[in-house]
């Protein structure tokens, strides 16, 4: 006698899929929870925290829109080795806009994002003609080429940046700022992704010449997608340019880059909330392990490799599976 | 517009490398005939198609549809003009259930264009087509992965997704290679509704009996060139033919 | 002044040439983008410099150790991690550059930095030509880069496992029902690239310092070189080399010397625009096999 394991949807949750399900608080919980628990959880942890893990929350949130900005492209297709490249876009443009202009944060980190997307998305709209590897090659090359120019040229501050910027009116609002459109891209651009637009982009990972054939212009919805993505990386970048009051050289550093992907890796790539989920532990963690130094960033590089290799579905998968489903053993017949 | 004729091909020339593929192809379809494409493994049926739809741009030659000149288009515009094709190896979207797989054609600015800017309901609209390609609704098969389908219904899917797009031209790549001779009797209505409702359809076809019953004329095509042009009867009779397919000369 | 930026515009190129080879010699063959390449270039200097002073070996046979096991580290990490997750561009991309990133950080971590880590250098004497005066270590640059570019060349058109090598790049469902162990010639093709990589290291470095940054210089110079050739073109990535390596010697005589990055920049967002598959790269059509 042989055994399997077997996968069962929990019968709450076929009871949920149904429109009957806004009869029963029970079921309406079942469906509410998991969507409630980043809102709640967010509010709470912001008045909980001291100061100091206030910040480190704020960076938390800042990486998990990276990440949730490179879960956007992987799932369309592009493998991005440079978020740097859109973030660094984004706080410098936010820098200069503050810096020689004098516009105030509320001005800057709006246009900032616009043209920070426009910006990255016209450097790499070329690239999306050629299949595989090449956006991850010039992706990985951008960022870490501009930091060299930025040095050698000494334009925008040079080596010593941009110091010296606006700052938000007080701590809450940066903090409210942060979680609202942490909040807002991540419930936003889940239902994006799910939509039949998403549904686009999805295919065109999976089988663009399908896609193709079907009358749709792949690279416009790409070139869409590229948008959305870098314009998510780069507010991140014109928000924290407004909380350090600095910009520098430091925003194009591997860091923006690494990071995010080992979130997107670890939490599971392909629901956004996998990404937001890595980033809530791999930052904290790195918080926690700074003692360290530059052996984090080893760990980091090793977590890149165990995940996709060994346990390439990512934690937020299995979470997910865990709640949706149970197991059992079942007897096999030979 | 009927001064031209509906898809005409000149002087087409492509090679890959040093394997010259299609070597001077010439043809031309009258709007709602059916043209069997014919000719062993090899000759070039497939990168004609390819060749005609965009996904490959030929190296010399033009290819006109009405009239208007389409050489080396992108095959996304191509579509739009109302050129759709299937593909011989089918390649849906795997995870997600059949109807869902519809999605990506009816998102089409060709079908926005057709019904005047209105989408409508996608997933209905789905359902509807793919019954009409004999996913019984009953037996609820529309709503199973793609990935759990037997070949004969991927095929269907296949030919339901060229369906969707209400091309004035089809493509079918090989649509009956690998189905079972009932699988293959149970598609034939549809192409012969399709027929009825006007469609201009070229097949590529290695099942000469099933084709033969429907094609009103029939290239052939032997090392990327065409060896015979014209109705069932007389092309099969030609001794060229019996060479390529013999291997005889 | 022309002829010294003549000479030294050379030594630039073959420099890039030497740099690229290993990255375009594996990505040619299977596929993969080896994102660990600068590691392994670090690895195989650092390698050679601890058989040298560490251990005390001779020079020559620290240098062949060296490079024999940078290509053992090219394939361990083939067999452990590249071969479960073949084919996937999204995990091949993430789990080379994880290891590559991990590596290099590590030697980082564990102090490879200072001016004691330099390798010597193969003859310390210089010679003239014309009248440029050139170090015996630039014309070892040379001479290397061309026989290695020369060896590659020799090895896939003139013996049997190049041959295969180049079967598995053209066609590799045919190679495969050919009887060519498709994951073996893989995993000798990623060994091949990290041997390259260790010599490109070996001789190059005896210039300056071991600096564990240039692991992430070197990666950038031999993508770049990669997507301005073309990717898996060796003529196209020779070509590269030389108008890479001859616009940055140019940029550094006759402008300033801090221009020199804008160079590589500025030829892949020019190539990018004009030509995105690279000079002499086929940019794969979408095309259906017959």
């Amino acid at each position: 006698m042989r055994r399997r394991k077997e996968r069962i949807d929990r019968g709450i949750k076929v009871r949920s899929g149904d429109v009957f399900a806004l009869c029963s608080w029970r079921e309406m919980l079942y469906l509410a929870a998991p969507r409630m628990l980043p809102i709640v959880g967010l509010l709470v942890l912001s008045l909980a925290l001291s100061v100091y893990w206030q910040r480190v929350l704020l960076s938390v949130s800042v990486f998990a829109l990276l990440a949730i900005s490179w879960d956007i492209l992987a799932q369309s297709g592009m493998i991005s080795l440079g978020q740097a490249l859109f973030f660094g876009s984004g706080a410098y443009l936010a820098g200069i806009m503050n810096h020689y202009w004098g516009w105030p944060p509320a001005v800057t980190i709006p246009l900032a994002t616009i043209f920070g997307g426009l910006l990255c998305t016209l450097l790499l709209t070329p690239v999306l003609r050629l299949r595989g590897i090449y956006f991850s090659m010039v992706t990985l090359v951008l960022p870490l080429m501009l930091v060299r120019i930025v040095e050698a040229t000494r334009i925008f501050g040079g080596t010593e940046g941009l110091s010296g910027l606006a700052s938000f009116p007080t701590r809450w609002v940066e903090i409210y700022l942060i979680i609202a459109a942490l909040l807002a891209a991540l419930f936003g651009f889940r239902r994006l992704m799910d939509s039949d637009f998403g549904l686009v982009l999805k295919g065109i990972n999976d089988n663009d010449r399908s896609v193709m054939n079907a009358g749709i212009n792949i690279y416009w919805f790409k070139i869409q997608a590229l948008f959305i993505a870098s314009s998510v990386g780069a507010f991140a970048g014109a928000f924290m340019t407004h909380v350090y009051l600095f910009v520098g050289m430091p925003v194009f550093a591997l860091d923006y880059s690494i990071l995010p992907i080992a979130a997107a890796v670890v939490g599971g790539i392909g629901t956004l909330a996998g990404s937001t989920l890595g980033a809530f532990i791999l930052v904290p963690l790195s918080e926690i392990l700074r003692g360290l130094g530059g052996l984090r960033i080893v760990f980091y590089g090793l977590f890149l490799v165990i995940f996709t290799v060994a346990l390439p579905e990512g934690i937020f998968h299995y979470v997910q599976r865990k709640y949706h489903q149970f197991e059992r053993w079942a007897e096999v017949e030979r | 517009m009927s001064d031209f004729p509906l898809l005409g091909v000149r002087r087409l020339y492509k090679n890959f490398g040093g394997v010259q593929a299609i070597q001077d192809l010439n043809f031309e379809l009258a709007e709602g005939e059916l043209l069997g494409l014919i000719g062993p493994n090899g000759s070039g049926k497939t990168t004609a198609v390819n060749l005609i739809t965009g996904f490959v741009k030929p190296a010399q030659g033009e290819i006109l549809y009405r009239g208007r000149d389409i050489t080396a288009w992108p095959p996304y515009k191509v579509v739009r003009l109302g050129i759709a094709r299937t593909f011989q190896m089918v390649k849906p979207f795997y995870q997600l259930p059949a109807y869902k797989n519809m999605i990506i054609p009816l998102y089409s600015p060709r079908v926005k264009q057709m019904t005047g800017g209105k989408y409508g309901d996608r997933n209905a609209v789905a359902l509807d087509l793919l019954e009409e390609v004999g996913f019984e609704r009953d037996a609820l098969v529309a709503y199973k992965a793609a990935s759990a389908l037997p070949q004969g219904y991927l095929k269907r899917l296949e030919l339901a997704k060229a369906i969707a797009l209400n091309p004035d031209l089809m493509i079918l790549d090989e649509l009956f290679s690998g189905l079972s001779l009932a699988e293959v009797a149970s598609i034939l209505p549809i192409i012969e509704k399709l027929r009825q409702q006007g469609k201009t359809i070229i097949m590529i076809e290695h099942r000469l009996k099933e084709l033969f019953r429907i094609a009103d004329r029939v290239i052939v095509l032997n090392f990327g060139q065409k060896i015979a042009d014209g109705n069932v009867a007389d092309v099969m009779e030609s001794r060229e033919v019996k060479n390529a397919y013999l291997g005889t000369e | 002044m022309l002829a010294n930026t003549f000479v030294y515009g050379f030594v630039n190129s073959i420099i890039l040439v030497l740099v690229a080879l290993g990255f375009n010699l594996t990505f040619g063959i299977s596929g993969v983008a080896n994102f660990a390449y600068g590691a392994l270039y670090i690895l195989g200097a650092l390698l050679s410099w601890v058989f040298f002073n560490t251990i005390g070996l001779p020079y020559l046979l620290s240098v062949l150790c060296a490079v024999v096991l940078t290509a053992v580290a090219g394939e361990l990490m083939y067999r452990f991690v590249l071969l479960r997750i073949r084919g996937m561009v999204l995990s091949e991309v993430i789990a080379t550059f994880g290891i590559g990133l991990a590596t290099l950080e590590l030697f980082k971590y564990l102090g490879f930095i200072g001016f004691e880590y330099s390798l010597p250098v193969f003859v310390d004497t210089s010679i003239e030509i014309g009248q440029v005066v050139v170090d015996m270590q630039r014309v070892f640059i040379v001479i290397i880069g061309i026989a290695m570019a020369g060896f590659l060349w020799f090895f896939t058109h003139h013996t049997r496992t190049g041959l295969r090598f180049r079967g598995i790049a053209q066609e590799e469902r045919t190679a495969l029902s050919l009887g060519i162990n498709s994951d073996r010639v893989a995993m000798l093709s990623v060994s091949f690239g990290a041997a390259y990589a260790a010599i490109a290291a070996i001789v190059i470095l005896p210039l300056g310092t071991i600096n564990v940054e240039q692991g992430y210089s070197v990666l950038i110079k031999a993508l770049a070189v990669c997507i301005v050739g073309g990717l898996g073109s060796t003529g196209g990535l020779v070509l590269a080399s030389f108008l890479i390596g001859y616009g940055q010697t140019i940029t550094v005589t006759y402008l300033e010397s801090h221009w020199v990055m804008l160079v590589p920049l500025i030829a892949i967002l020019g190539i990018l625009i004009f030509r995105p598959s690279g000079l002499f790269g086929e940019q794969k059509e979408l095309e259906e096999r017959i």
